[in-house]
């Protein structure tokens, strides 16, 4: 591009998230507005209704995990040069895999097998339903974007086809499985911290919560500190020059779309072991683009992406709360503000940064006038 | 009853490929251009609320068509500004555009007509009739045929019959054109368009544009045509199996016919095998039949069955050197 137009490290870094974050927000302040709301009111009662109280943050740190599994999912894809758009049926596969294996042996084994088989069965079944889209395109090369999308629909059919014809059980209306057996149940917060005598208020919130924590801090070591998370990254940067030095792409578009898969699988963690207790429709609802967005903002470092997942988390709890408490608000304003956020900090940064480059050369020119007529007038005087 | 139950299929194949039509054809101006456009589905989603808001508040067909179109438009050189002026993420985009689209699209329909995200449904003047109803129902008596002809052929309204003439009219736009030639040249080899000393930029803007009002066209085909009001999520991963149509079809308008029409056909009878055992099969899970378009792509995709040859440059920004 254009080197008179580069910004410094600092606010590429810094600077060029916020202000992106920033211009999101104006413009769906601006809907806001326009149809007739107050944007100031709106954003008071989601904040107060995302962290104002216990519950409310319990709820937040709730969504947020699920946004962290898809989020990361997005962002190891992404450092191999890989766009994963199929986080969301890669979670209900995984959902899928947990679901299934505490249908089958949830009344037979102890929590201590149960929950470690069911992780493992969702990470595998996501990891699956990436590999097959890795694999077409490392090896028979068709695009993973379009492999992945086709995949999302598979998914949920596949879903719709289980639940109604084989899971659910005879008689019932509703789609949905039976209910686990009591070992397959992540233990909710509430439980987990009145281990060591915190009293949390009932929440959906699950120590499922840790293990996305722990996801991230896996997904950052593999990344920068790991020779094969180098190989993952040099692939994304420079394919060429990664061939040249010996490394394989087509094994790390393979390796990089399944440790995808396998994070965005672990959905099913939180949604179906941690909260339903059984296998549903509905349960990703959506947090495969969600990651998207929040991979975007948390500009694909681990570390941005548990601070981008609670925001969207908050967006997600307050945006319910706005709904109950103003009139003419509903959900879907979230779900607009997640796309104005995915707009303007992943397909028109290049249209923003440039913009930003010239206000701050502007700025940094009238401070060393300033400078310079004062230190000219001290010389004078 | 044989026949008669042809040309119930047949219709209802038709009505259901339409939109896909409009779609695929707007995928194929873009991609063809070089620009990816995953945000089909969105644009569809948007200019669908479009003509349902437009037709029901000023109660004009025209008006209807005409907003639906601009704001479609509008999406595309959204996607065009920061994807072909700047070099932008065209799937990233794309996503937005979806995103947004299924968002705004409820936010604005329960501010302006409070009914939980719906349209009010548009007066019958509004909504597209069938063409030659009286002939229709003429050709329905004609022994053997009468079914296929009469409900199958024609029974459907301008917009069906549109769709299929503006297939041809896209290939000869595109393979017969001097316009057409520049375009396919945008998509494969840009720099020797600009070397050439045509404007990259604005081959890809007017493709946008054709595309914006194609995916008009789909939108209000959805609410003027097919049901009379806007509901939320109403095209319901339609732009998404339009694009897999146009990957089935190669990039090619009459090929994309073809898959527009296997997919309709599909959708028609998973509807009616509900159920239904057949012959030596068995009952037919009704997910299988709704899975198969995007089976079939993903396969056709992988090279199992031909071979899908994406525009060369589909994808890539065009940066000008300077």
């Amino acid at each position: 591009m254009n080197t008179s137009h580069a910004l410094p490290r600092w606010a590429d870094l810094v600077l060029l998230p916020i202000v992106c974050l920033g211009v999101a927000l104006l413009v769906a302040a601006a809907v806001v507005a326009m149809v007739g709301q107050n944007p100031a009111e709106v954003i008071m009662v989601l904040i107060q209704g995302a962290f104002g109280s216990a519950r409310g943050l319990s709820y937040t740190l709730y969504y947020a995990t699920t946004f962290i599994f898809t989020g990361l999912a997005v962002a190891v894809a992404f450092h191999g040069g890989l766009f994963n758009i199929g986080g969301e049926g890669q979670a209900i596969m995984g959902g899928l895999g947990t679901g299934l294996v505490a249908l089958w042996f949830s009344a037979t084994l102890p929590a201590w097998v149960m929950l470690p088989l069911m992780l493992l069965a969702g990470a595998l079944f996501g990891l699956a339903w990436a590999a097959v889209p890795a694999c077409l395109q490392a090896y028979r090369g068709s695009h993973v974007v379009i492999t992945t999308i086709m995949f999302n629909f598979i998914a949920s059919t596949l879903l719709v086809y289980l639940l109604v014809n084989h899971l659910r059980p005879a008689g019932t209306m509703s789609v949905e499985s039976v209910a686990f057996s009591e070992s397959a149940k992540l233990p909710d917060m509430r439980t987990a911290m009145a281990w060591v005598g915190i009293d949390w208020p009932t929440s959906p919130l699950n120590v499922s919560l840790f293990l996305a924590l722990l996801a991230a801090l896996a997904v950052y070591l593999y990344l920068w500190r790991t020779r094969g998370g180098y190989h993952l990254r040099a692939v994304g940067s420079s394919p060429g020059a990664a061939e040249y030095a010996g490394i394989n792409s087509r094994h790390q578009i393979v390796i990089g779309m399944s440790i995808s898969g396998a994070l965005a699988g672990m959905v099913g963690m939180n949604e179906i072991a941690g909260v339903n207790g059984r296998l549903l429709l509905e349960f990703v609802s959506g947090a495969g683009f969600t990651g998207i967005a929040v991979a975007l903002m948390g500009r694909n470092h681990p570390f941005g992406i548990i601070l981008a997942s609670i925001l969207f988390g908050a967006l997600f709890q307050g945006g319910a709360e706005v709904a109950f408490e103003v009139r003419g608000f509903s959900r879907d304003m979230v779900i607009m503000l997640q796309g104005f956020i995915v707009l303007f900090s992943g397909a028109m940064v290049y249209v923003i940064a440039p913009r930003l480059a010239w206000i701050l050369a502007f700025a940094n020119r009238l401070f060393h006038q300033s400078t310079q007529s004062s230190k000219s007038g001290a010389t004078h005087g | 009853m044989d026949e008669a139950l042809l040309g119930a299929l047949l219709a209802s194949t038709l009505r259901v490929s339409t939109p896909l039509i409009f779609c695929a054809l707007a995928g194929l101006m873009s991609e063809r251009s070089g620009v990816v456009d995953i945000g089909l589905e969105g644009k569809m989603l948007f200019a669908a609320f479009a003509a349902g808001a437009a037709g029901a508040v000023y109660g004009s067909t025209t008006v209807a068509l005409l907003v639906a179109m601009v704001v479609a438009i509008a999406l595309s050189w959204m996607h065009g500004l920061a994807c072909v002026s700047h070099r932008g993420d065209q799937v990233v985009s794309g996503v937005a555009i979806n995103i947004i689209a299924a968002g705004m699209t409820v936010v604005l329909g329960i501010a302006w007509f409070a009914q939980g995200g719906q349209t009010p449904p548009v007066s019958a003047q509004v909504r597209i009739q069938p063409l030659f109803p009286e002939i229709a129902a003429a050709a329905k008596d004609i022994p053997v045929v009468g079914g296929i002809v009469g409900d199958g052929l024609l029974s459907h309204n301008a917009m069906v019959y549109l769709a299929l003439v503006l297939v041809p009219s896209i290939w000869w736009l595109l393979f017969r054109t001097r316009f057409g030639l520049r375009l396919r040249a945008v998509g494969e080899n840009p720099q020797m368009v600009d070397a050439a000393g045509v404007s990259v930029t604005r081959l890809r803007y007017t493709a946008l544009t054709l595309n914006g009002m194609l995916c008009g066209l789909a939108g209000s085909y959805l609410v003027l045509a097919q049901s009379a009001s806007f509901s939320a999520n109403m095209t319901a991963g339609r732009g998404f199996m339009a694009l897999a149509a146009l990957i089935f079809g190669r990039w090619h308008p009459v090929n994309a016919l073809w898959a527009c029409l296997l997919f309709g056909f599909l959708d028609a009878t998973a509807i009616r095998l509900q159920g239904v055992h057949l012959p030596g099969v068995g009952e037919v899970p009704v997910q299988a039949i709704q899975a198969m378009p995007y089976i079939l792509t993903v396969v056709l995709l992988a090279g199992f069955i031909g071979k899908a040859v994406a525009p060369q440059a589909l994808g890539k920004p065009y940066l000008k050197e300077r």
